[in-house]
């Protein structure tokens, strides 16, 4: 097999183009607005990188839902960090979570100011940085269960007595819940998240699409991916099905990577929590487990979430429309502060700031929506 | 049309090659100025006899000083060669070198950075022929910085605002190399591989092209710091005219592609150092590719778009899957390495 | 933190494998892989971690179900990507 050729086999243009066809065909068979929802700033990101929106079916609404997890890590577990980064602790983040504000500032601001934060590009280098440092390290751990795993193979392997982990880590299945819940919602399917499949597998949804009667495909994300799903799905709604179908099989099974799922059982348990702009979440959080209690940044340095100073938003924060967005409620470019008061140099709310968020998505790839 | 600028300290971005640098340049330097030096082309062209003098400045601050492919040696004669070429200013008749150093640099460091500059030289017909030496204290400046200077001259001067409706868009070579092997180094991303930079002077190569095509070679620049994005967002700019690129087209080393993709970078974004983009009227496309790939520097050239009259001023990538607008960034992309 | 990136395994020290990603190659934790991986399996990589072993058929698979989708004449025949047994 030869890999390259086979990579670029997924981004076969005349392929895309008939599946294109298929949906346009589908649609029209709706002759209707059919509404779906991703969850996952990869497949947002790789729609906008092929300016694969500009091409979609008029009638088809492909909403973003809450899938930027650094856009939904909430002020008071940001603002956490910062206090402990003002009090001389060393903190260890992903590079998005960086530039996001808390209530106030971000850990960047706090860094500019003499703080020791620094950007890890994965868990193994923080167990490295943790091995080689003689004083507590606090890893701001961020990310859905993709992401956790990770974590949670780093406490499990070893870890040294000095790192420290607070757990912002989030389970995307249980805002679907949520956002399924809501009654202003009008999506008609979901596009669920590859990567994170790859993990959790895909019989988790099967007791969703029961209950909703909204059925869910698993995508990958090269083009050819996303088209195939979206075909799958959008087919579905138009004829009333309700099926979980992996269109991922290359990397998504039905019981998932059990090695990493027992990893991730093991460290954390679910947690209710507060998603920034989407609020409470019941089961959405992954809370480190009583036994890794002395890496556990809340009884290590006695910290609590919910328990962050109030201080006062500034004004266009109140008027940010991250929330609506996420729950696929609105567009960025429904927002009136979209690429104005707001852009990337001077973002005003997380989805502007994380490469993951569909503000920052869409500004950078000049996505005009439907304005 | 000129960019607004309202900044009140420098930052980081006005260095990086794009909108905020121009600004910066419009409204601060350009400031009261006409004439040739309003053009802000890659260097002035001054009229002598019936040719043109070129001349041009560059500096480098380059970090890490030396890395996969070249150092800030190399870099330092291909930029300001390139600069004279992309002007069509081919032969060039004296390079300067003024070089700043930190107090405690490495004198064995300087002797292979000079090295470097010979073989630089060598490939581009060039020699060093006046320069300058200062120390600065340990702190006071970083390692080694260099500004160097060339002249050149041309029988005709190329504008980077000469592009007409109808052009073919040519690029020498793959895209991105430099930019991401230096991030690659400098990032420590422990990424071993074969991402080695591209720079290296281009004159030659560019004078078989311009042998090839005559005047039907009508705008060419070198796609640096902003990358592609940058040079034709410039060149749609002054020309009024629009760019659609075709990314099937689009020239990359594989190794290139899978840093991109593992980075999460855009590579059109990323400076190359050996690689110039031409504007060519359509007639002569096939002329000047020919030439271009007789060259050992141009073996991967190619066509990678057209000049448009809609939209105008933008640059436009059709993907295949659909069509997207190319933006440059304000500042150096960053990696957001797994 | 990013999308999963396939790449090659070229060579595996206890946990630690060193994965091919067409020409670039990073060090890869192997930890949580779903399967027992070898020199010369692809995996899906994400921050550093190898978490799917990818089964070369199913590439193959893969693309052969995206020309059934996209040929034209499967009106009210809805193909499937063939699933493990499962």
């Amino acid at each position: 097999m030869n890999a390259v050729k086979t990579r670029l086999e997924f981004r076969d243009v005349a392929v895309g183009k008939a599946l294109r066809a298929r949906l346009q065909h589908a649609m029209e068979r709706a002759g209707r607005e059919i509404s779906v929802m991703h969850v996952c700033g990869s497949h947002e990101q790789a729609m906008a990188r092929y300016g694969m929106r500009a091409s979609f079916p008029r009638d088809l609404r492909v909403q973003m839902g809450p899938g930027c997890p650094v856009c939904v890590t909430d002020a008071p577990e940001i603002d956490a960090c910062i206090a402990l980064a003002s009090q001389g602790v060393r903190v260890l983040t992903y590079g998005d979570m960086l530039r996001v504000p808390g209530r106030a500032m971000s850990l960047d601001d706090a860094r500019a100011a003499g703080a020791r934060v620094e950007v890890v590009y994965g868990a193994n280098q923080v167990a490295q940085i943790a091995r080689e440092s003689k004083e507590p390290v606090l890893f701001f751990a961020t990310g859905f269960e993709t992401t956790a795993v990770a974590t949670a193979a780093l406490l499990l392997d070893n870890p040294s007595d000095n790192l420290v982990v607070l757990s912002a880590h989030k389970w995307v299945p249980a805002a679907m819940e949520v956002v399924a819940q809501t009654p202003e919602s009008r999506i008609e399917g979901y596009l669920a998240a590859g990567h994170a499949a790859t993990i959790t597998g895909y019989g988790l949804f099967e007791p969703f699409v029961e209950r909703y009667r909204i059925p869910v495909v698993i995508g990958g994300f090269e083009p050819l991916d996303i088209l195939s799903a979206l075909v799958l799905l959008t087919e579905q709604v138009v004829d009333g099905k309700h099926e979980v179908v992996n269109a991922f099989p290359r990397c998504v099974t039905r019981e998932g990577n059990k090695k990493a799922l027992a990893a991730m059982h093991a460290v954390f348990e679910m947690g209710d929590g507060d998603w920034r702009g989407i609020a409470h979440v019941p089961s959405g959080n992954l809370v480190l487990r009583k036994e890794f209690e002395r890496w556990d940044a809340r009884s290590r340095f006695g910290v609590e979430l919910a328990a962050a100073p109030e201080v006062e938003e500034r004004a266009a924060a109140s008027e940010c429309r991250c929330g609506g967005i996420m729950s696929g409620l609105a567009e960025p470019s429904d927002c009136q502060h979209f690429g104005k008061a707001c852009r990337p140099d001077a973002p005003i709310g997380a989805c502007m700031v994380s490469t993951e968020g569909a503000c920052r998505i869409w500004f950078e790839h000049g996505i005009e929506g439907r304005r | 049309m000129k960019l607004p600028f309202s900044d009140e300290s420098i930052g980081m971005k006005h260095g990086a090659g794009g909108r905020a640098m121009r600004a910066l340049i419009e409204s601060v330097f350009m400031d009261g100025v006409e004439g040739e030096a309003a053009l802000m082309d890659d260097g002035a062209a001054i009229p002598w006899g019936d040719r043109f003098l070129v001349v041009t400045t560059d500096a480098h601050v380059i970090k890490p000083i030396f890395f996969p492919g070249g150092d800030i040696g190399r870099l330092a004669v291909s930029g300001v060669v390139n600069d004279l070429a992309m002007m069509g200013a081919t032969e060039v008749l004296a390079l300067t070198s003024s070089v700043i150093l930190e107090e405690g640099f490495p004198v064995e460091l300087l002797r292979r950075v000079k090295a470097s500059m010979q073989i630089a030289c060598r490939e581009a017909n060039a020699a060093v022929l006046t320069g300058d030496t200062k120390v600065m204290g340990k702190g006071e400046v970083d390692g080694l910085v260099m500004s160097t200077s060339g002249l050149g001259v041309a029988d005709r001067v190329v504008r980077d605002g000469g592009l007409q409706l109808g052009d073919a868009v040519v690029i020498t070579g793959t895209i991105g190399d430099h930019g991401l092997a230096v991030m690659s180094a400098r990032h420590k991303l422990g990424l071993e591989g074969a991402l080695v930079s591209d720079v290296a002077p281009l004159n030659l190569l560019v004078r078989a092209a311009m042998l090839a095509g005559g005047d039907a070679v009508h705008a060419m620049k070198d796609p640096t710091r902003g990358g592609v994005v940058s040079a034709l967002a410039e060149m749609a700019e002054k020309a009024d005219l629009g760019i659609v690129l075709d990314e099937s087209s689009l020239p990359y080393s594989e190794a290139a592609r899978a840093a991109a993709d593992l980075l999460g970078i855009d590579p059109l974004g990323v400076a190359n150092e050996g690689k110039a983009l031409i504007g060519v009227r359509a007639d002569a496309l096939d002329a000047v590719l020919a030439a271009l790939r007789a060259h050992p520097l141009g073996a991967r050239a190619t066509c990678i778009g057209r000049v448009v009259d809609d939209p105008r001023g933008a640059v436009l990538l059709d993907t295949g899957f659909g069509m997207r607008r190319l933006f440059e960034r304000d500042g150096e992309p960053l990696p957001r390495i797994c | 933190m990013c999308l999963g990136i396939p790449g090659k395994i070229v060579s595996i020290d206890d946990m630690v494998g060193v994965v091919d990603f067409w020409g670039v190659r990073r060090e890869v934790a192997l930890h949580i892989v779903d399967e027992p991986v070898v020199v010369g399996d692809y995996v899906l990589v994400h921050v550093g971690f190898a978490i799917r072993r990818i089964p070369p058929e199913e590439i193959d698979n893969t693309l052969a179900f995206f020309e059934e989708l996209s040929a034209e004449d499967l009106e009210g025949v809805v193909p499937r990507p063939r699933t493990e047994g499962a």
